[in-house]
């Protein structure tokens, strides 16, 4: 599903952020991207997200080559990709189920239809009850699986968190972590960075572990 | 991965059940969710949803649309004031009238010749003949002196010859002009309608004044929405990030900034016409009374349904060019990072 092949990223004026980075995600599979600060972890969920254009290598998503992509085509890629935020990125001018339900309008989609994978998408993270409250009302840990229903509501092929626990205490961690779990089942890839190695080791899934930029651990065969 | 069959489209009732079920992530990736809108309803909701966003900040987009109708409305009023006296100018029905002095000696039957040559023009509508004696006669009774010619030789009047063109237009008058300033026996010709010309030039500089004006403050209204369009491309910059980031298209994101550019304008144009309609009711009383005393159509006119209903479309199409602009300058920079 996700396909790294020899990628380096260098950003201009700095020193490489990704060097030489291959590795493989299947589909149905979750895996989690860790390393120190500053390993590339962001770095690597956004070249998927082509927010970032890599240095050197090709990046394979959904069997689409990235490189052949036009900017044009950018958005409806993008469609295909669930991506939830450290700090979950909710627009505070709109409701709960507004939020949730932007990837469907923005793909068009008639408001009634979408209502309904709208609610179940909330209810899936438990939030159906707020749907008319405006996620500044919200907890932390409530934002966060609001971001998490927005990401799941397209039913995209590809999950990616960019440290989805990071303002969260261990239990509201643990919690996030196994509503993702959930979401990894028929054909979707789930990659989530996070550095909280002792939450992620007790969860039993593939481990990617970026240091310097370098993928030290979890090439495709490692256990 | 396999991409989701595409489910039967005329059978929406599969997809809605299939959400329906308990655990509707079992179903897989891709799915479709339903109907998707017509480019037009899109258009529609977009159209409505950017009206009432302005409508939220009512204070901010009523002083939006007073300086864009105030702006409009300068040129506006003063090519509305400028095409009346045009009418006026063109329709002048106290027939004008050109008086030919022929020369003094003239016989009374080249006189009549001149007659009969100017009746036949097209663009005469009436030619008369006061000859001396009439000339005296008439002198005398008006101005009351009897018996004139008695200090007198001989009778120093001219013949003269009054015509009436068949319109007052611009060119008929300037062509008939020429002509019997030109024909034999025509000493002088001399026209009682120097004012009509003095009119039309001061109408014709205005009118290059009002074009001018027009111009130059369309351009201010465009920056001025141009420049309100960046703000609120500012203000909504962190939802942009987002939109693009789920996947909105260049257009989508554009969409609303375009429309809030449609509604300022169009506003804006609704207040412009408004306020002529003021200036017209404004002048209208003084109009009047000038205009009257020349024997002109005293009423003022409006711009009329069709006009007013185009100064609305050029206004919200402005409104529109301003919000591209800024979407243009502004919009594409903004990428999530
Ligand atoms: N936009 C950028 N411009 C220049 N350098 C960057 C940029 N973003 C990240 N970096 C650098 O790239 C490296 C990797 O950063 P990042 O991917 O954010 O790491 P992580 O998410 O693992 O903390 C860091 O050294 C960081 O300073
Ligand atoms: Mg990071």
């Amino acid at each position: 599903m996700i396909r790294f092949d020899d990628v380096s990223k260098r950003y201009p004026g700095g020193q490489e952020a990704l060097s030489h980075v291959s590795f493989n995600l299947a589909a149905g599979e979750l895996a989690f991207l860790t390393g120190h600060s500053g390993a590339g972890k962001s770095t690597l969920l956004k070249l998927i997200m082509q927010m970032e254009l890599p240095s050197s290598g090709q990046i394979f998503v959904n069997g689409q080559n990235l490189r052949k992509l036009s900017r044009r085509q950018l958005p409806y890629y993008r469609r295909g990709i669930g991506l939830v935020f450290q700090d979950h990125r909710l627009l505070f001018d709109r409701s709960v189920f507004d939020n949730v339900a932007l990837p469907l309008t923005i793909a068009g989609y008639d408001p009634r239809d979408a209502a309904r994978r709208v609610r179940a998408a909330l209810d899936k993270v438990g939030l159906l009850h707020k749907e008319h409250q405006n996620p500044a009302s919200l907890s932390t840990g409530e934002q966060q699986r609001v971001g998490i229903a927005r990401a799941v509501v397209n039913k995209p092929a590809v999950i990616l968190a960019d440290e989805p626990t990071g303002n969260l205490d261990p239990k509201l961690s643990a919690e996030i972590m196994h509503l993702f779990e959930q979401f990894c089942g028929v054909g979707t890839a789930v990659l989530i960075a996070s550095h909280d190695l002792s939450l992620i080791r007790k969860l039993h899934h593939r481990i990617l572990v970026l240091d310097q930029g370098r993928l030290v651990h979890g090439m495709d065969g490692d256990r | 991965m396999a991409r989701a069959p595409r489910r039967d489209r005329r059978r929406p009732e599969a997809q809605r059940t299939e959400v329906h079920r308990s655990d509707p992530w079992r179903g897989s990736t891709g799915a479709p969710v339903g109907r998707k809108l017509s480019w037009f309803e899109q258009h529609q909701r977009t159209a409505v949803e950017s009206l009432l966003r302005l409508l939220s900040d009512p204070l901010g987009t009523v002083l939006a649309w007073l300086v864009m109708g105030i702006a409009l409305a300068l040129p506006l009023s003063l090519s509305l004031l400028l095409a009346n006296l045009q009418g006026l100018a063109q329709n002048v029905d106290e027939a004008g009238t050109l008086s030919l002095y022929l020369e003094a000696g003239l016989e009374p039957m080249r006189q009549q010749a001149l007659v009969d040559t100017l009746s036949q023009r097209e663009d005469v509508r009436e030619v008369r003949l006061i000859t001396p004696e009439e000339a005296l006669a008439e002198f005398e009774r008006s101005s009351g002196f009897n018996d004139v010619l008695a200090g007198l030789d001989s009778n120093p009047l001219p013949p003269v010859i009054v015509v009436t063109p068949q319109s007052l237009e611009e060119e008929v008058l300037v062509g008939l002009q020429s002509y019997v300033a030109a024909l034999d026996g025509v000493d002088v010709a001399e026209s009682d309608l120097a004012w009509l010309e003095r009119l039309r030039t001061v109408v014709s500089l205005a009118s290059r004044l009002a074009v001018l004006l027009g111009f130059m403050l369309s351009l201010g209204v465009l920056l001025v929405i141009g420049n309100t369009i960046r703000l609120a491309i500012e203000s909504r910059r962190t939802e942009i990030v987002v939109v693009k980031l789920v996947g909105g298209t260049d257009a989508y994101v554009a969409r609303p900034f375009l429309y809030s550019g449609l509604w300022y304008g169009a506003g804006g144009g609704l207040v412009a016409l408004f306020l002529s309609a003021l200036f017209l009711f404004v002048m209208s009383g003084p109009y009047s009374r000038l205009i009257g005393s020349y024997g002109g159509d005293a009423e003022l006119h409006g711009l009329g349904l069709t006009n007013g209903f185009l100064v609305l479309v050029g206004a919200a199409v402005l409104g529109w060019l301003g919000a591209k602009l800024s979407v243009v300058r502004h919009l594409r920079a903004i990428e999530p990072r």
